[in-house]
């Protein structure tokens, strides 16, 4: 067994840490309190990235991405998760979100989708979600009936992510209800400019973020927009949906949690009170090393769950021991932190506030964690046992 | 244009793991290493050049034998190739033995330009580069703000920054310029050049490669000798003025001029 990053990912994760540090932190604070990107700041940011050859990372390289295992996005998450600009479950800082399964379109559909999403002309949201299926996909209300060569679509999406952006969305639908999850569910491309959708803002939530709802009222979409086959779309979407734990909820929290830790360090060692500095008090001491031990341990398992996925294995219950580790130490991590920074680990001038909120919202969204244990222990008990 | 720039590995000042072994040198060997950052403006300055002028970038290392892997961060930003002097004879080197070898591993090579750093966060002498120009009889164009090369005349013009402003210094090349961090911030490495890095050639040269004896270079020859290292003392209470902006602001003109910071 090697723990040792090879020495491309170690450069890798070297030169993004870099430009985090050179080119990201300093903007949290530069950019006032609600950390607002502004267009024109973007693009600076886009230039430099795109000149480091970070852009499109998830993009296979014969569509002009950069075409990195997940190991090295992972990596290049992990340290990105160390600034507080971004909401963790996307960020604009490598280029256009692509959302995976438009991988699958196939050749008419990749000329009038794919490209266009890669050339930055278009966007299109990812729409699972509803008001009565959240981790529960399976379960999904919405209804795709075939009429003609269309189908009609009905029913609610709810939390959708930049829908009132984006000119379509990749949409789940059961097409079989019976079936559910095995081959019942088929993921459309819808045209959010259609007759009878409705898309609407929501209110913001705890990270400041407004999430989107989107009606769909007899919404008629050409067969010609199904991605993949019809009753694939859960599988599809799981795979995005798995990266994302891994990325996202798993390395991205990591980064988080990192941040924090050396920043309680550092103010530990500064701040004296009653003669002594908070780093000599064992209560403090003990909420380091805490954090420092879970921090390398779900690390550890980050790595783990990447390198057996770029090998092609099924990675799926490490991908819900990833989320479910990540974000909830990375909520015990942040609240640390804040508790040994005091009135300050609550100001907006930190960014610590910020990583407590988006830990404590990314423990539900794309599965809360309760139903990932509650799946895993499923899975767990339903395999041969192995001493 | 061929361009040899000095780089050096040093204890990554971020990972804070900088310690001293028992004979007081520094533990090079448990401290993560990273490209010496002053080094990185000259190896900055040498990629504009031969992106503006063509040819290629070599880069120069005299360190511990598991330098390649820091060599390898520096051609990741575009360096063409490494070329790393290594041998165990070589620790404890003062500055004489280093411009020493320097000299003679330049020699093995062939460039018009010289590009060195300021100077080094391991070790501040600051004289190698004078000390190599002397050995190798090259013009010597120090604290350089803008490096000018006319390849076709072969020679260079340099923007030597001063106090008040700039010299401009024109010497026949090959010649050895020093940098100032005043031609450029360092570009990051790319995703490609990291990639590629691990093909570029590495060249190695032993003491005997060079033609050098062990007893006339390195710890062995050493004319300077560590006899000691002390921490800087702890720092005192700091006094804290927290009256009217300005009458603080005379109070802190007066204690400047009592310990005659200012006049």
């Amino acid at each position: 067994m090697d723990f040792e990053l090879s020495e491309e990912h170690q450069m890798l994760r070297d030169m993004v840490r870099t430009f985090v540090d050179k080119e990201l932190i300093p903007l949290e604070n530069a950019l006032g309190p609600n950390r607002e990107i502004t267009p024109d700041v973007m693009k600076g940011i886009q230039a430099k990235t795109k000149e480091m050859g970070l852009w499109m990372l998830d993009v296979p390289e014969e569509y002009g991405g950069a075409g990195l295992d997940l190991m090295s996005r992972c990596i290049i998450d992990e340290q990105v998760g160390r600034t507080s600009l971004f909401h963790w479950h996307w960020y604009p800082t490598f280029g256009p979100a692509l959302r995976p399964v438009l991988l699958h379109c196939n050749e008419e559909q990749k000329q009038r989708f794919l490209w266009p999403v890669l050339r930055g002309e278009i966007r299109i949201c990812f729409a699972q979600t509803e008001p009565d299926a959240g981790s529960d996909p399976a379960n999904l209300r919405t209804r795709a009936v075939r009429d003609g060569d269309d189908y009609v679509i009905n029913g609610n999406k709810r939390f959708i992510t930049a829908a009132g952006e984006s000119q379509y969305a990749q949409l789940m639908a059961a097409t079989d209800p019976e079936k559910g999850s095995k081959g019942g569910i088929t993921c459309f491309i819808v045209d959010l400019k259609a007759k009878g959708v409705t898309v609407t803002e929501s209110w913001p939530n705890i990270t400041g973020e407004c999430l989107w709802e989107i009606a769909l009222d007899n919404v008629r979409v050409p067969a010609a927009n199904i991605i993949g086959e019809v009753g694939q779309g859960f599988e599809l979407g799981q795979k995005f949906l798995t990266e994302a734990r891994i990325k996202a909820h798993g390395a991205r929290s990591v980064g988080a949690a990192q941040r924090c830790l050396d920043m309680m360090i550092e103010y530990s060692q500064q701040r004296v009170t009653f003669g002594q500095p908070l780093s000599d008090r064992q209560a403090i001491q003990f909420m380091i090393v805490d954090s420092a031990m879970e921090i390398r341990m779900v690390r550890n398992l980050v790595y783990e769950c990447a390198w057996r996925s770029d090998r092609g294995e099924d990675i799926r219950d490490l991908s819900y021991m990833v989320k479910i580790q990540g974000t909830e130490m990375v909520t015990r991590v942040a609240d640390r932190a804040i508790q040994i920074h005091g009135g300050m680990g609550v100001s907006r001038e930190l960014p610590l506030e910020h990583f407590y909120r988006e830990a404590r919202a990314v423990r539900i969204n794309e599965g809360a964690t309760e139903v990932l244990r509650w799946r895993l222990a499923r899975n767990l008990m339903r395999k041969p046992k192995r001493s | 244009m061929r361009i040899v720039v000095l780089m050096k590995p040093v204890p990554d000042p971020v990972a804070a793991s900088e310690r001293l072994r028992p004979d007081g040198r520094l533990d090079r060997a448990n401290a993560p290493a990273v490209v010496n950052p002053n080094d990185e403006y000259a190896l900055e300055a040498a990629l504009k050049l031969v992106e503006a002028h063509g040819g290629e970038v070599t880069l120069l290392t005299m360190a511990p034998a598991a330098a390649p892997e820091t060599i390898r961060k520096a051609l990741a930003m575009g360096a063409h190739r490494g070329v790393l002097v290594t041998d165990t004879a070589l620790e404890g080197s003062c500055v004489h033995s280093t411009a020493t070898v320097l000299a003679a591993a330049l020699a093995q090579l062939e460039f018009d330009l010289v590009l060195f750093g300021v100077d080094s966060t391991d070790g501040g002498a600051g004289t190698v580069p004078a000390a190599v120009a002397a050995k190798r009889a090259l013009p010597y164009l120090s604290a350089a703000g803008k490096i000018e090369p006319d390849p076709a005349a072969g020679t260079v013009r340099v923007r030597r920054m001063t106090p008040t402003g700039y010299d401009l210094l024109e010497a026949p090349m090959p010649a050895l310029v020093v940098c100032t961090q005043a031609l450029g911030e360092p570009r990051y490495p790319s995703l490609k050049g990291i990639m590629s890095a691990r093909s570029k050639e590495v060249r190695t040269f032993s003491l005997a490669d060079l033609g050098l004896d062990d007893g006339s270079v390195g710890g062995a020859a050493a004319t300077t000798r560590l006899t000691g290292t002390s921490t800087p003392p702890a720092r005192g209470a700091a006094r804290i003025i927290k009256d009217a902006p300005a009458e603080a602001a005379r109070q802190v003109v007066d204690y400047l001029v009592e310990k005659w910071i200012i006049q």
